[in-house]
């Protein structure tokens, strides 16, 4: 009997790469549609709206995290092997917190402010300034690539672990 | 005698006729716009506004102002973009949007309410805007209001566009005018 992470640590888990997986999509499609239409306005302030889903996931998952120990990895892995995933654990999170601030704070620079699900406004990050708006967003790209190949790597890890370790790494968060 | 009061108030009037261009670098015409319940503000960077204003000759005060709608910036350049299409101001047969007032009435405590005629895209209309008026020390008039226009009763923002649930049919146009003595 392996030992697993807490329900609401998997829920939270799947829920947020799930938004990530949506977010990514929908900035993607976006960057790439020419001119102003009803179709592209209304996909960027979906992409909006999942992004901050996404910082309040990530800001629950941490405290749900820092309050309940995740179950200790394989006695079999090698200590390196550990490091590395711990590692790649820690930039996820940073990056989950990073990408999504990093659009709204592109958002706030282009002087539009975000309306969550079209209900709540928040605050502006800063005040519009076009100049730095282009080298806001060039950083939220890396950012989101960066985020969406770790956490590739971190999917490919889990399987490698699940179909040739056949160990219990990907059960625990199932 | 009452000849005489006439001939003066024809003096008085002609004496205002005279209209100052507002300065436009102290001069402003902004408007809010709501897309997807997101307010976003934008301006008109160019306009000429031609002022006769003296709270005490109404009668004799005239206001016009003229904007170009080319020049409006939504944010982004692709709202810009957007802007002069015919779903939009169609600029390339409507280049200016007009309001011109004769009509004044005081509200009190320094407010105002222009009543004129505002062309846009082609159609023109009664247009009552509220201000206030401020005197400074070289004597020149700040101007300033504030009012909702409905965007669906000149036609801007057509065809898809016209669904207020993604573009409101409200815009605040927020406007100040310094007029210099």
């Amino acid at each position: 009997m392996s030992v697993k992470y807490t329900l609401p640590a998997r829920a939270l888990h799947w829920l947020t790469a799930l938004a990530i997986i949506a977010a990514f999509a929908l900035g993607i499609t976006t960057d790439n549609m020419e001119g102003f239409s009803m179709q592209k306005l209304k996909l960027i302030n979906y992409h909006k709206w999942i992004g901050i889903a996404v910082l309040l996931l990530v800001a629950l998952r941490l405290l749900w995290r820092l309050s309940h120990r995740p179950p200790e990895l394989p006695a079999n892995m090698a200590s390196w092997e550990k490091q590395v995933a711990h590692l790649t654990h820690i930039v996820l999170y940073v990056l989950m917190f990073a990408v999504p601030l990093g659009g709204w704070l592109y958002s706030s620079a282009k002087g539009y402010p975000v309306v969550w699900l079209g209900l709540v406004q928040l605050p502006d990050l800063m005040a519009k300034n076009e100049d730095v708006a282009g080298l806001i967003k060039f950083g939220h790209k890396i950012g989101a690539w960066t985020l969406i190949g770790l956490a590739l790597a971190h999917a490919a890890a889990a399987l490698k672990h699940h179909f040739i370790q056949r160990d219990d790494v990907l059960k625990r968060m199932l | 005698m009452r000849k005489t009061t006439l001939t003066l108030a024809l003096l008085a009037s002609a004496g205002l006729a005279h209209a100052t261009p507002a300065d436009p670098a102290k001069s402003s015409v902004k408007f809010v716009f709501t897309q997807m319940n997101v307010p976003v503000e934008g301006q008109f960077k160019k306009f000429a506004a031609d002022v006769a204003f003296d709270n005490a000759k109404l009668d004799a005060s005239k206001v016009s102002i003229a904007v170009d709608l080319a020049a409006a910036d939504a944010g982004s350049s692709d709202a810009n973009q957007a802007m002069q299409m015919k779903e939009w101001f169609n600029t390339s047969a409507f280049p200016k949007a007009t309001f011109t007032a004769t009509q004044f009435k005081s509200l009190g405590a320094g407010k105002f309410q222009a009543i004129g005629q505002f062309a846009l895209k082609g159609k023109t209309a009664n247009l009552t805007v509220p201000f206030t008026v401020k005197p400074d020390a070289a004597k020149g008039q700040w101007f300033e209001g504030s009012f909702p226009l409905s965007r669906l009763a000149w036609k801007v923002g057509e065809g898809e566009w016209s669904d207020v649930g993604a573009v409101a049919d409200a815009v605040q146009v927020k406007f100040k005018l310094y007029v210099p003595k």
